[in-house]
């Protein structure tokens, strides 16, 4: 079996796992196919598949092991809804009794009448939300079929009337956020907006013009930043 | 494959018109993340080859009757420009694109785990900038680059590459002229992890003999290949 033999577990012993060789192989980049060593004694995590007693990995990103969990943090991701999300979505279209949302997954999502933001009439859905308004809504329902309903209904649901929206990939609103929140605090008091973050990975912010354009820079710097991987060979 | 008829295409040496070894690959260079607004994208330079691949997705499946119950669907969309090759060619989709598009979907069906986004779709669309020989290949395997660089769940990459015979000489990546007047083509797309083979065309004639020797050039050439590959795609690191 030929391969780019980079990251191999099975060469490091799992008792230096705490500041050992493993650690120090944190961050290795890791390509689609490549093969991350046997598979015994460890699961496959995010990113990562059993082949033949042995680990491999599915996407392009950084390898990571957690205990004995190895899985790979992807460079790009798509958002995958989960039932209690807080999600910003657009509207794309609308029945009589019915929206459809796209809150950046691959599978749109629906937003019945009765968990709208108002009171509707049969019919009327175009007059409460028309299609190309966006919402802050929360993930109710994703079904087996990975189709989902939102909600409306909850405290700070609501239509967005004013400020901008942003977006970066979800799996770095972790970055965004910071420890504690504390990256987001300071953001907020030095940009004077009011920022609510979505986990699809969309930004609401509300303010000054200049405060807007100073969250829209760090976003495109945290984005870069992310991915620094992959260039010319 | 027009017939090489009296053309000289190797000489006495075994070198090639461009003064290449029979089995060697032109130069290659890959460039990811080249279209901003994609998911992800890849600029690949093969030979005098220029292919530029966006991926967009996974999204949801427009229309409704594309969508499948159980995975996602591969929209694949290969298209030369009308300025790649000196013969101006003529906008929009034609019999090769089509063909083109479809084998590529396949191949790639391979080794994208379609299951785990049913009912939607992943758009690629393949863009021919200057097209010499095997565009074909270069497309597939740009296409694999820029799947992987959108964070696409893949069980491997595709390399693709094409050998042939020239002057009943079976060489490796045949470039424009040996692929006029050539006698054989024969493009592969292989799986380097595993050496599993996910697209196989041929063109032409070629005895058992000479098919193994294309096929071995093949297969060295994919992992010269995917080497770079990786290299594009770990951009410098480990």
């Amino acid at each position: 079996m030929k391969g780019c033999p980079v990251a191999r577990l099975d060469t490091m012993s799992r008792e230096s796992s705490a500041d050992g060789p493993r650690d120090s192989r944190r961050a290795l980049v890791v390509v689609p196919g490549e093969d991350l060593g046997v598979s015994e004694g460890y699961e496959a995590g995010h990113g990562v598949l059993v082949v033949d007693g042995r680990l491999k990995s599915t996407k392009q990103g950084r390898m990571n092991t957690k205990g004995s969990t190895v899985s790979v943090e992807p460079l790009h991701t798509t958002y995958m809804p989960r039932p209690g999300d807080l999600v910003i979505g657009h509207i794309e279209g609308c029945t009589n009794n019915i929206w459809f949302v796209d809150i950046g997954a691959p599978f749109n999502s629906i937003l019945p009448m009765s968990l709208g933001p108002a009171k509707v009439e049969f019919g009327g859905t175009r007059k409460i939300l028309d299609i190309g308004d966006s919402i802050l809504c929360r993930v109710q329902e994703v079904e087996e079929t990975h189709q989902s309903v939102v909600t409306m209904k909850g405290l700070g649901l609501r239509k967005i009337r004013s400020g901008a929206l942003d977006d970066v990939d979800p799996h770095l609103l972790g970055r965004l956020i910071g420890k504690g929140g504390n990256f987001l605090r300071d953001l907020k008091l030095e940009s004077e907006c009011r920022i609510v973050v979505a986990e699809n990975g969309r930004l609401w912010i509300d303010g000054g013009l200049d405060g807007i354009f100073k969250v829209r820079n760090c976003l495109k710097e945290i984005s870069l930043e992310a991915r620094q991987v992959g260039g010319v060979n | 494959m027009g017939g090489y008829g009296d053309v000289q295409m190797i000489d006495e040496k075994g070198l090639r018109m461009d003064g290449r070894k029979p089995g060697d690959v032109r130069p290659i260079t890959i460039e990811t993340g080249v279209v901003p607004v994609a998911d992800g994208s890849c600029r690949m330079t093969w030979g005098t080859n220029e292919v530029i691949v966006a991926v967009y997705g996974p999204m949801e499946a427009h229309p409704r009757k594309i969508q499948r119950q159980d995975r996602a669907v591969l929209d694949v969309t290969y298209n030369m420009a009308p300025f790649s090759t000196t013969d101006r060619i003529r906008p929009g989709f034609n019999r090769r694109s089509r063909e083109i598009s479809k084998v590529t979907a396949d191949a790639l069906e391979s080794v994208v785990l379609l299951e785990l986004y049913p009912r939607s779709k992943i758009r690629i669309s393949i863009e021919i900038v200057s097209a010499e020989a095997g565009t074909r290949c270069v497309g597939l395997t740009a296409a694999s680059v820029a799947l992987a660089d959108a964070g696409i769940p893949m069980t491997d990459l595709v390399v693709s590459v094409a050998s042939g015979k020239i002057n009943d000489v079976v060489v490796c990546d045949l470039n424009k002229e040996e692929d006029n007047y050539g006698e054989a083509d024969l493009p592969m797309g292989v799986l380097p992890n595993t050496g599993e083979l996910v697209f196989l065309q041929m063109d032409g004639d070629l005895s058992p003999d000479e098919f193994k020797q294309a096929w071995d050039y093949n297969m060295d050439a994919a992992m010269e290949v995917h080497k770079l590959m990786v290299d594009a795609l770990k951009g410098g690191e480990n």
